[in-house]
């Protein structure tokens, strides 16, 4: 079966139609991922203006290109130790439908690493984890060759609104 | 191909509510006995517009319903009736009922038409229940008709680009068979062979004979729009049977046998623009011509009816502005000029780069900057309308209310010309309506009392709008008995807004009527008193960056002003340095930028810093403190300090350094995130990185510095605590 296929993304996968293809990059050394089409582009890391009072994880506001983009390191939304951006660090700027309004955020991650096709089914339910913060955060998990990628439920990471996730 | 009439339905909306706005400010302006006929003329240039416009479009129940409005108008207009107060008010009743019908329309829906029905009767017992000279209309004909009817033969012969000019000549035959008794002779000897027919050329022509009571000019009239089009002649003649269709040179061919098959191809021809004319069976007898117009005039309710839900997606949200062929000359001429620096850059920057090129460069810069602030001036300008746009719903307004109240009140307007942005404008409207029906309501006495209190007994309530400094200016007067300031301490004990034991000013008394879940109408009318109006009016108002206020004295009247910025997309700003980082202080809040002397700050309670600046007492606000940034500058002496003013309060805020000042265009920081206390918007400046405006008022509530409920600040600064040690 092709539940453990790894394409990259120049590579149109013609698979099954019920296959999303999901963009996944790299986190304290685990992979994550999330749809491709929320997905809007990705850039590097440059500094940004701080937002006064706002909790630690948003580092900022940002310009795209005449648009006012919140940044959201998601090191500190997940509560992992901050590390120094270097030259890998990117921001993967989405577009996510939040309460009915379409907003477009930035999210810091350590790199990107690769877009897989998986088909939804095949994705576990989370476990029942101890830290039920982050299992709030997460849609399920999938096997991809001999790891294991978290697919993130980025409505829910996004909402900043949404107090019951996080300690802040 | 037909001519899609839906996408000339917006433009047709758009004009007739125009239309129907100028009848309700013209009726306004009309006086029973005091009428000038140009008033008259313009009520009648509008509602014909719209009779017309509506009877192209096939909106029948609109075109009807005008129709009788008009011949009052007209008849008003030519003396032969005198005006009434009565007929002002069913005219003014009219006016909004035509509104709601053209609105169900505009938004695709069913219209109800019982009111123009109501409305229409009433027309009607006007126009026919009275003996006057003047001839009877078009209803009342029918059963007159026997009194004096004449037999009129009358030809219409359309050219064959009829259609193309967007007549139907269904309805008009409607109309004719409305004023009494019609038959109809269609001719099809015109029609060419099937390999030259256009079936979008007309090639029928008809002959009518109409029995009826109205002068042949009522005839004429419905023939009116067609007058260039056509052929059409119009005769009396004695009897209708005599005349046979042979004698008549232009049809010879005429019999009855070919009827059916021209009604055929008419059908496919009107089909085009409207629906089927097949239910004209031309006859002899006057009896089936009258079944058939019976069928005619359920076609068109067809028609009628498919044209309304054929009507799609036409977006009723969508509005558009008029805009002055000078504005749009002068941007053009701005863009030129823009585009002459431009090239005049692009030269410089072709040639190798010397002592002299940098010079002009500089030089083109500026002209170049110019330009710019030209350019965007000019298009803010187009934005930009006169507040006659929604003054002018207050003539009506006041004349409704007041009439239901029973009180009499003039209304001023001034400075009607003061330009706001639409968008502004538009979330101003519902506000100063509340406002002004709240002045009426609980403002103006009644005329009794005003006479017992030595008044005029017609009060007077003032709109006056202007410009100040970036701001305009709204005020709205009553010369009424002012708010009674016991009746509203009273009434926020009660509603435990404030206790007993606090001991308010005047100014805070009149505040409290802003606070929600506030009323003080003892009774619960539908004109005002729901107890949820002044503060949804504050909010709406804080909302645009604006503020309102009040000012009143116990029997001789209240103020409310409202200040509001001009546009809600450019700020003029002061860029100031806290620590790292860059914020925009609006311009128009700061009153002064100082340097602190320290002998004259002294501490208040907890740690509150005030700084006594001539007679005032300034708390000091530590603007990195508030948003809790690193490394800014601590020592008094060594910062800067911004007195800035909100809502009738000074406050300093204590900055780094002040840095330049310029336009910025505010950018949502809520569109993407979410509010940010003490932050109203952003920008991006010239450098590409993202700076925050400042929220005065907003900074003040997260400062802390408001009592909950109350304007004051928490420390009196006025009284003894806060001298300096």
């Amino acid at each position: 079966m092709i539940d453990q296929v790894g394409v990259n993304q120049q590579l149109m996968f013609d698979g099954e139609s019920d296959e999303k293809q999901f963009l996944t990059f790299m986190m304290h050394d685990e992979e994550y991922g999330m749809d491709i089409l929320a997905v809007q582009e990705i850039r590097g890391w440059e500094p940004v203006t701080t937002i006064p009072n706002s909790p630690n994880f948003v580092r900022g506001a940002m310009n795209l290109r005449g648009t006012i983009v919140p940044i959201i390191d998601l090191r500190m939304r997940f509560g992992i130790d901050a590390i120094e951006y270097g030259p890998l660090t990117v921001v993967i700027v989405v577009s996510v439908q939040i309460k009915d309004q379409q907003k477009i955020m930035g999210l810091v991650v350590d790199a990107v690493s690769d877009v897989y096709s998986i088909a939804e089914e095949k994705a576990k339910d989370v476990p029942d984890f101890q830290d039920s913060d982050n299992a709030y955060f997460v849609h399920g998990l999938v096997n991809v060759g001999q790891k294991m990628v978290v697919l993130l439920n980025l409505e829910k990471v996004l909402d900043l609104s949404d107090k019951s996730g996080l300690k802040g | 191909m037909s001519i899609d009439l839906s996408q000339f339905f917006d433009v047709f909306f758009e004009e007739s509510f125009e239309g129907l706005d100028a009848m309700e400010a013209e009726l306004l302006n009309l006086e029973p006995g005091k009428e000038d006929s140009e008033t008259i003329n313009t009520i009648f240039r509008a509602a014909h517009s719209i009779k017309g416009g509506s009877g192209t479009f096939g909106f029948v129940s609109v075109s009807d319903f005008t129709h009788v409005l008009e011949t009052l108008l007209d008849q008003i207009r030519d003396g032969q009736r005198v005006l009434t107060a009565e007929h002002v008010n069913l005219l003014l009743k009219s006016v909004d009922c035509v509104r709601g019908l053209l609105s169900a329309l505009q938004a695709e829906e069913e219209p109800d038409l019982s009111e123009s029905y109501e409305l229409k009767a009433r027309f009607e017992a006007i126009l026919g229940g009275e003996e006057s000279s003047v001839e009877e209309t078009v209803t009342t004909a029918v059963e007159s008709e026997a009194l004096r009817s004449t037999t009129y033969q009358i030809e219409f012969k359309p050219e064959p680009h009829l259609f193309k000019t967007g007549n139907e000549p269904l309805y008009m035959f409607s109309e004719l068979a409305e004023l009494g008794d019609l038959e109809v002779r269609a001719f099809h000897d015109a029609i060419p062979d099937f390999l030259e027919f256009d079936p979008e050329d007309c090639f029928l022509h008809w002959r009518f004979f109409l029995t009826t009571s109205r002068e042949e000019q009522a005839i004429a009239e419905i023939f009116e729009w067609v007058e260039d089009d056509a052929e059409i002649k119009i005769e009396a003649c004695g009897g209708l049977f005599d005349d046979e269709p042979a004698q008549t040179p232009s049809a010879p061919q005429v019999d009855q046998g070919v009827v059916s098959a021209s009604s055929e191809s008419s059908g496919e021809v009107a089909g085009e623009t409207s629906g089927s004319v097949e239910a004209v069976k031309p006859d002899v007898e006057t009896e089936k011509a009258q079944q058939a117009l019976a069928a005619v005039q359920q076609k068109v309710e067809t028609v009628k009816n498919t044209k309304t839900e054929n009507r799609k997606s036409s977006d009723s949200g969508a509005t558009s502005i008029r805009v002055g062929i000078d504005k749009v000359d002068s941007l053009i001429n701005m863009v030129g000029e823009l585009v002459i620096t431009q090239a005049m850059l692009s030269q410089i920057g072709d040639q190798d780069i010397t002592e002299s090129s940098i010079a002009a460069l500089q030089e083109g810069l500026t002209q170049l900057a110019h330009n710019t602030r030209d350019l965007q001036e000019n298009v803010m300008r187009i934005r930009m309308l006169p507040i006659s746009f929604v003054f002018s719903r207050f003539p009506r307004l006041v004349r409704d209310t007041s009439q239901k109240l029973n009180k009499q009140v003039e209304l001023k307007l001034v400075g009607e010309q003061t330009e706001l942005d639409k968008t502004v404008m538009e979330k101003l409207s519902d506000p100063m309506v509340h406002l002004v029906r709240n002045s009426l309501d609980h403002g103006l006495e009644t005329p009794e009392d005003r006479i017992a209190n030595g008044k005029d007994p017609v009060g007077t309530v003032t709109l006056n709008a202007f410009h100040q400094g970036g701001n305009i200016v709204i005020e709205i007067m009553d010369d009424g008995k002012g708010l009674d300031t016991d009746k509203i301490r009273n009434k926020a004990i009660a509603n435990g807004l404030i206790q007993e034991s606090d001991e308010l000013s005047v100014e805070e008394i009149n505040e409290l009527i802003f606070m929600p879940g506030f009323s003080t109408a003892d009774s619960v009318s539908d004109i005002s008193g729901r107890g949820v109006g002044m503060d949804v009016v504050r909010r709406n108002i804080q909302a645009l960056n604006g503020s309102v206020e009040v000012t009143s004295k116990q029997g001789v009247g209240s103020t409310f002003t409202i200040r509001l910025p001009l546009t809600l997309a450019i700020l003029d700003g002061q860029l100031v340095q806290v620590a790292a980082h860059t914020y925009i202080i609006p311009l128009i809040s700061i009153v002064e930028s100082l340097q602190i002397d320290i002998a004259k700050v002294s501490k208040v309670g907890k740690g509150l810093e005030v700084l006594r600046l001539r007679d005032e007492y300034i708390p000091i606000l530590r603007l990195y403190d508030i948003f809790s940034h690193q490394g800014a500058r601590e020592e008094l002496d060594k910062t800067l300090l911004v007195v800035v003013e909100s809502d009738n309060y000074k406050i300093g805020l204590l900055v780094d350094d002040l840095l330049a000042q310029q336009q910025v265009v505010i950018k949502s920081l809520e569109a993407n995130y979410q509010k940010v206390d003490g932050i109203s918007g952003a920008t991006i400046l010239g450098d590409g990185t993202v700076s925050l405006i400042i929220d005065i008022s907003g900074l003040i509530k997260l400062s802390g510095l408001r009592r909950p409920g109350s304007t004051e600040l928490l420390v009196d600064l006025k009284g003894e605590e806060a001298e300096p040690a």
